[in-house]
């Protein structure tokens, strides 16, 4: 029995240890709590604000959010149902994909997914990427994503950001970002609203987390309880044959 | 009266279905060997895992549609809005993951302790036949949520048929149903995937249960135990398969769905090995992803494709990696079974085969570079090594006396011979003699004994709450109450 739990334990860590890690190289990880769900009910409104412009959530529905986040139909009104839009719709954007494609040479992609195909550590990079770059149309461009044909939406917030530019390989490549006017808010406070509207999106891209971590250590204790039961039937069993 | 009813029932049943016998040829007549360890638990945990398969896979089947234009949604759709859906699809797409790692390790055994010789050559074809199907059950289960890495993955896949000359093209069309992976591909692999695929392995796994109650099973040492048998018939050393090894599977089979649930409520994206992340953005024609890579079992073959410089020569030695195995029965010419008393040459050929088989699956998960193709070479290499060198290095092999009656599940470290096993047999009487083992010792029973005191305070912390909450409650009090009045009247 004790050789069977210093197994199991040990196979927890191990399966534990590398879980989370991030996939692609040099991005830094950042740790969200979906379970937070004050920081999602902000991330949605910031969400509601500032991309649902042009973006659609067109795998989840208002009333989703309403019954997750334990709100009012009132409260989704006030904060995030922009619009003519009835509480079992999904978040569609206004912008319709043939308008965006013709305004920024690409339809802006569906979200709903997007902490789970590019990560979260790729958005959060990708959102505090941007700088002025006066060779682009919308004038910026992204560290992570180059010549995206998003622009900065944020940049009233963050204020704008200059590349610093260094020699690698004999070529100029952007290494580094700073800051050279300062937005609306704070760095703490524009990282706590990246933050925030990642943790709405993590949300978004798998729902059923709120359901499905919870309920995980109850079906676990059970398979213990019922290994336990089955070792020693087999104890009991196998008792007669030596 | 009601035990004569069921037997009254039984006989009835039994004149017009042999269902005693069956249960008895089957199970409490069917005389196992009594050493089985460890790794002959895979095949019944594998039956297991194809139930959780076939189970979970009719109900994600009730809500998912095989339409390019609707798969994807439909797929997100069971995960947000069928209930219970998600654990229903995890459970599938863990389980397939699950399914891979369970086979590898039951064909492990195989080799290990010869299971595939004579006079099991018949169970093994079967078993590598269950094991080609199942791999193109998983490449077409894959398609099926028709993602970014599940459209390119079949797309890659299946242009390989292109290689085969004059016919190759044709072929690739043919399969596809047209000229790139499209909504007719979908749906055919869907098909085949609920249908045709799983029909197959059913009745192959019936075929594989039937030769092996035929021929009846191996063991670690890989002696008949048919030759000993006691005055009524019972071979010495074997034990009927109910009740001793139903229960015994059945611990394995809580420690498994352990691990499984850890899995499906905790780590149901595997790391991006069991999911991939680039799948979860639908399937676009007109943009390749970075990297295109099969699903992590399928990265040792992938590898051994790649490491080809020609395109017909990596298909070709693919395929011949796989056909390989179907020969194994008569690659090997040493007639002793079982590792424990096979030759050196043996044992460093199978280490080498394993770690070969591991790196080209680490590898070939992994970009092109000219060292991952070095590396690639070298394992693969390893990998044919084992295979075709095999007739020769296996005629060489000076093996160890066979014992009469069959020896532990494990053999303690003090009866192993050979060099190796010597030296280390020395070097942990060593360690055992030493003070640090000995407070290591007197540690690890003092740190169980705190663990297990913890575990006490918690669960009576737990009752504690539990009984607080419960008196806190008015129907609580209203039922106990009420009982108070039902015992009342009674006495």
């Amino acid at each position: 029995m004790k050789k069977i739990m210093a197994f199991l334990a040990l196979i927890l860590v191990a399966l534990s240890a590398p879980g989370q890690a991030s996939e692609s190289a040099g991005l830094s990880p950042v740790e969200l709590d979906v379970f937070d769900l004050a920081a999602v009910r902000r991330g949605a409104t910031v969400y509601a604000n500032y991309c649902s412009g042009c973006h659609s959530l067109s795998r989840i529905r208002y009333s989703r959010i309403q019954k997750d986040l334990n709100l009012t139909e009132t409260d989704m009104r006030n904060e995030f149902m922009l619009g003519d839009v009835r509480i079992h719709d999904t978040l569609k954007s206004a912008l319709s994909p043939v308008d965006g494609e013709s305004m920024f040479g690409v339809a802006p992609p569906d979200l709903s997914l997007i902490a789970r195909s590019r990560g979260v550590d790729w958005v959060y990079a990708y959102l505090k990427g941007f700088y002025a770059d006066p060779s682009r149309p919308l004038g910026v461009n992204n560290i992570v994503a180059e010549n995206i044909a998003m622009p900065n939406v944020f940049w009233g917030l963050q204020g704008i950001q200059e590349p610093i530019r260094s020699q690698v390989h004999g070529e100029s490549v952007v290494t580094g970002l700073k800051l050279v006017k300062p937005g609306s808010q704070t760095v703490t406070a524009f990282d706590q609203t990246v933050r925030d509207l990642l943790t709405f999106l993590a949300y978004v891209a798998e729902p059923a987390q709120l359901q499905r971590l919870p309920l995980g250590k109850y079906v676990l204790f059970f398979l213990l309880v019922l290994t336990v039961v089955f070792y020693r039937l087999k104890k009991e069993y196998w008792k007669e044959l030596h | 009266m009601a035990n004569e009813k069921t037997k009254a029932f039984l006989a009835w049943l039994d004149a017009r279905l042999p269902v005693i016998a069956f249960w008895e040829s089957q199970l409490t007549r069917y005389y196992v060997p009594k050493n089985f360890n460890l790794l002959y638990f895979f095949g019944s945990l594998a039956l297991l895992v194809l139930v959780n398969q076939i189970l979970t896979g009719i109900f994600l089947a009730m809500h998912y549609k095989p339409d390019a234009l609707l798969a994807f949604d439909s797929v997100e759709y069971i995960m947000r809005d069928v209930q219970w859906g998600w654990l229903l699809r995890y459970m599938h797409s863990v389980g397939a993951s699950m399914f891979f790692i369970v086979i590898y390790l039951h064909m492990f055994r195989g080799i290990f302790y010869g299971s595939f010789k004579q006079p099991r050559e018949l169970l093994w074809l079967f078993g590598m036949v269950i094991f080609l199907l199942l791999m193109a059950e998983a490449f077409m289960g894959y398609l099926l949520p028709w993602g970014q890495m599940s459209y390119w993955g079949a797309q890659v896949i299946i242009s390989l048929f292109g290689a085969i000359p004059v016919i190759g093209e044709d072929l690739a069309t043919w399969i596809r149903g047209d000229f790139v992976v499209a909504d007719a591909t979908l749906n055919r692999f869907f098909a085949l995937h609920v249908i045709a695929v799983p029909l197959a392995i059913l009745m192959l796994v019936v075929l594989h249960l039937a030769a092996l109650r035929t021929v009846g099973s191996g063991n670690p040492d890989g002696i008949d135990i048919k030759k000993l048998k006691d005055a009524s018939g019972i071979p010495l050393d074997g034990i009927p398969f109910h009740p001793y090894y139903t229960v015994k599977d059945l611990v394995a089979v809580g420690i498994f769905l352990f691990l499984f649930a850890f899995m499906v409520f905790y780590h149901p994206e595997g790391g991006g090995y069991f999911l991939e992340a680039p799948n979860f953005e639908p399937a676009n024609p007109l943009k390749t992803p970075e990297h295109i890579q099969p699903v992590w079992y399928f990265t040792p073959f992938y590898s051994i494709l790649r490491a080809i410089p020609s395109k017909l020569g990596g298909v070709l030695a693919m395929g011949l990696s796989i056909v390989l195995l179907f020969f194994l029965p008569w690659l090997d010419r040493c007639p002793v079974r079982s590792v424990r008393y096979r030759g050196y040459e043996f044992k460093i050929a199978l280490a080498l085969f394993v770690v070969s088989f591991i790196g080209l699956g680490i590898l070939g998960g992994k970009p092109v570079t000219p060292d991952n193709t070095f590396w690639a070479r070298v394992f693969s290499l390893g990998y044919f090594g084992f295979f075709l060198l095999m007739p020769w290095y296996s005629q060489r092999e000076v093996t160890l006396p066979l014992p009469e009656r069959l020896r532990a599940p494990v053999l303690p470290l003090e009866e192993r011979e050979g060099w190796f096993w010597q030296t280390l047999a020395r070097l942990w009487r060593s360690i055992q003699a030493s003070e640090a083992y000995r407070s290591t010792c007197v540690w690890m029973e003092a740190t169980w004994q705190r663990i297990q005191a913890w575990l006490c305070l918690q669960l009576q912390r737990l009752w504690i709450q539990i009984n607080q909450r419960l008196s806190a409650s008015d129907k609580y009090q209203s039922l106990r109450a009420w009982l108070k009045t039902v015992r009342g009247k009674q006495e």
